[in-house]
């Protein structure tokens, strides 16, 4: 953005230019203070959002508009663990390349087939119930691949292992969202 | 407008700069228009002391159009031209409107939305809204006695692009500046928030005259974040008259009945329901065209049998709301009941069963919604004072996305994100030397393309022929804080751009909305080149001055050529207004704003910096 360039000499509040991490006053790191994020994200909102600007001219509310979006775009990042573990991964050089990397050991797949095979049969026979006993499963597995994450990521500073992690738990949150579809699909009926 | 007003964001203006700006309800049923008086909401009342006006619309053969009250009357003596309930079509085809059997208009199934052709000529359904909103306008001007700076009109939180777009484009119709169109629940929690005080997770029950809306939001120290909202846009009060019609019919065994008489007994159908809100029966009267009586009595326990699935359907898109807010019950502190259609007790008990809790019903459930959109009008505007300092984070209802390959949807944005948002997606071509690629966007949660809302399709052309898969054409949506999306594409590789942005194609084109505001322009009497010529010439004045305020103040910020090339748009433009062509005023206005972009951009960073630190900044280096 042409704007940007001119404006950094300005102490461009925000500074889009740095990380999402320093961008929210926050240490680059996976464990964040929530309740920071939060606030921050309120007090830069309360300061860029669209309705303080809703008085000025087209050009500071397109401006503003801009503004708040990636104010947006940097909370929900760091906001959610998979997205926040996935731009940790970016910011060190280390990509999941989850695109072309589909190699994954036999014994995650074989699991993955048997999860998907019990989504599926509950979802046939139209068991709202096992179907929520699944997605709690899948639930506290998730957060076990979290820690996992984080103590790669935090402590070990393995950002192959993080990216491993990474992989699996995008299978998880797949499936996830397949429960999801199958429960509202059930409620549709 | 003004580049004066960026100063200092937070500081109240002066009292004698109080901006005029009001908070519209375009209901189904009902609208109301508010504003903030001496810092207290109220709903502004006709001269016969009202607040609420029936959304009703008479077109009469000489061409007059009769609003609300005086259009009530109409409904069963001339139903063809009498247009009721009009939200409904908003940015609807003739294939989406439910229960069009019983309505007695003569519907024409045009591109995009469907029309009315009435005696008056062939209405659109924006069309028909903004006489609405004219009424409410004129209503407001009389009252605070100016002209509007501006207006927040609400609309129902899962109402998709296209219906937003077309209350958009109905309030411009009116001759209303839209500060911001504003999710109905969300209104209302700021009228019930601001009112109590309110911290925690609240839920949101608003089930309107057509429309049902589910939000769920936290509210904590001034910040009203929504987490997730859901709804029916087609469930509401309207629904249980009908319930209560067809089953008129059925026992008084009525088998053809003419479209007056429908209406008529669709009135009757209404009456019962409001008075079994306070009593067990509700007696129903009418005499039918054919001479013929109808003598029915209807219990309680009969009405709430026969719109039990109603409210279930209310239920669903609750359960959906909870679960994408990550929440349960439990976690709701309180549920605030919104909409005209929330007093039937058997509502009220089936809200209070699943949430485990008795609604809150302490402000008016039929005023709230305009209370708390006059509240954010203001602030809007720039009235605001130190203790108005809320701010609103609101989400998109429905995912957006665009079509691909066998029929299928690719979500874009996903629903419940808050909004502004943009984000972008690479495509490529798969044919060698392909130079264009067609795009369709859609709205909605399924994952055929057949069962989303088309929003629009366009085409990208003047791709570089390259081999296939090596184009990358970039598709950015945008989603602004009306909830209103902008798509554009653009190829990348090459030095060559190519770039379109759409409006859906459910909403009216530019051309369309230009020709409905000269027809209405025309029917008043009114010059059109001259009312044009006026308009640009006071907008380019103020634009002039306030350029001028802020060079005064802030000169500082620029480098010497930014300011010969600004000083250079202005003395243009000033010429420009001593002339008579509307369009060269237009233009030049358009380029002195250009000019001050990055202007503009550093004052309202200085503001901004400010108001951080609380302190001026005295010296500013560049």
């Amino acid at each position: 953005m042409r704007l940007r360039g001119k404006l950094q000499r300005l102490i461009v509040i925000p500074d889009f230019s740095q990380d999402f991490f320093a961008l929210f006053g926050l240490r680059r790191a996976y464990h964040i203070d929530a309740a920071k994020l939060d606030q921050a994200y309120h007090e830069m909102q309360g300061r860029v959002h669209p309705d303080r600007h809703a008085h000025l001219p087209e050009t500071e509310r397109r401006l503003s508009m801009q503004w708040a979006t990636q104010v947006n775009e940097a909370y929900r990042t760091l906001k959610k663990p998979l997205l926040r573990a996935h731009y940790l991964l970016r910011l060190a050089g280390a990509e999941t390349d989850h695109e072309n990397n589909t190699a994954m050991s036999p014994a995650f797949l074989m699991e993955q087939m048997e999860w998907r095979e019990a989504v599926a049969e509950a979802r046939a026979a139209g068991e709202h119930h096992e179907l929520e006993k699944l997605m709690q499963r899948l639930e506290k597995h998730g957060g076990e691949i979290l820690a996992e994450i984080e103590h790669s990521l935090d402590a070990k500073k393995d950002y192959a292992a993080a990216a491993d992690a990474v992989r699996r738990l995008m299978f998880i949150e797949k499936l996830e969202h397949e429960i999801e579809d199958a429960l509202e699909a059930l409620e549709n009926q | 407008m003004a580049l004066l007003q960026i100063t200092e964001p937070g500081m109240s203006a002066a009292p004698h700069q109080h901006k005029l700006a009001v908070g519209i309800d375009l209901g189904t049923t009902n609208s109301l228009v508010a504003t903030v008086r001496n810092g207290i909401a109220v709903v502004l009342s006709d001269e016969n002391g009202r607040g609420l006006l029936p959304s009703i619309v008479h077109y009469k053969p000489d061409g007059g159009v009769d609003v609300g009250y005086a259009a009530q009357g109409a409904q069963a003596t001339d139903p063809r031209n009498t247009i009721v309930s009009v939200k409904r079509f908003m940015g609807r085809g003739l294939k989406d409107v439910s229960h069009i059997e019983s309505m007695p208009y003569d519907f024409l199934d045009a591109e995009g939305m469907v029309r009315l052709r009435t005696v008056a000529g062939v209405k659109s359904p924006v069309e028909v809204s903004a006489d609405i909103l004219r009424v409410l306008r004129v209503r407001a001007e009389a009252s605070l006695g100016g002209d509007l700076v501006g207006a927040v009109i609400t609309v129902p939180a899962y109402f998709d692009d296209a219906q937003r777009q077309a209350t958009k484009d109905a309030a411009k119709l009116a001759g209303l500046n839209v500060l911001r169109l504003l999710n109905e629940p969300t209104a209302a929690a700021i009228a019930y928030g601001l009112d109590n005080a309110s911290e925690g997770v609240y839920a949101v029950f608003d089930l309107g005259g057509g429309t049902f809306d589910i939000s769920i939001l936290k509210l904590s120290r001034g910040v009203f974040e929504v987490l997730a909202t859901n709804g029916d846009a087609a469930l509401g009060g309207d629904d249980f008259d009908q319930r209560v019609y067809c089953w008129i019919l059925d026992d008084a065994k009525i088998r053809f009945p003419s479209i007056e008489d429908t209406r008529r007994l669709l009135l009757k159908a209404r009456e019962a329901k409001e008075m079994l809100t306070s009593h067990d029966e509700a007696p129903i009267h009418a005499e039918l065209g054919t001479g013929e009586q109808v003598d029915l009595t209807l219990k309680i326990e009969t009405f709430a049998d026969m719109t039990k699935t109603l409210i279930s359907k209310t239920l669903g898109p609750t359960r959906k709301a909870l679960r994408d807010a990550g929440l349960t019950v439990d976690d709701i502190k309180g549920v605030v009941m919104v909409g005209g259609a929330t007093r039937m007790p058997q509502v009220q008990r089936a809200v209070a069963e699943y949430f485990r809790q008795e609604p809150l019903t302490n402000l008016d459930p039929e005023k709230v919604v305009a209370l708390g959109a006059a509240m954010q009008a203001n602030v809007l505007a720039g009235n605001r004072a130190g203790a108005d300092d809320w701010l609103l984070l609101d989400v998109i209802p429905l995912s957006l996305g665009l079509e691909t390959m066998g029929g299928l949807t690719e979500k874009v944005i996903p629903r419940n994100s808050t909004i502004p948002i943009a984000k972008a997606q690479e495509f490529t071509t798969f044919k060698d030397g392909q130079t264009a690629m067609s795009f369709h966007v859609v709205q909605g949660e399924r994952e055929l393309i057949a069962d989303c809302r088309s929003l629009a399709k366009f085409e990208l052309r003047g791709i570089p022929p390259m081999v296939a898969g090596a184009a990358r054409i970039r598709v950015t949506f945008q989603v602004d804080a009306d909830g209103l999306l902008a798509v554009s594409a653009r190829e990348m590789t090459s030095g060559v751009e190519a770039s379109i942005s759409v409006k859906p194609s459910y909403g009216l084109s530019d051309d369309e909305i230009a020709g409905m505001l000269k027809e209405s322009i025309e029917h008043v009497g009114d010059d059109v080149q001259a009312r044009n010529l006026r308009e640009q010439q006071v907008e380019a004045q103020r634009l002039v001055e306030a350029v001028e305020a802020a060079l005064a103040a802030d000169g500082r910020l620029l480098r010497a050529g930014e300011r010969a090339d600004i000083d250079e748009e202005i003395a243009s433009l000033r010429k420009r207004i001593a002339g008579s062509d509307h369009r060269a005023i237009k233009a030049g206005i358009d380029s002195l704003n250009a000019a001050t972009q990055d202007f503009a951009a550093r004052r309202m960073d200085q503001g901004i910096k400010r108001a951080l630190t609380g302190q001026k900044i005295v010296e500013f280096k560049i």
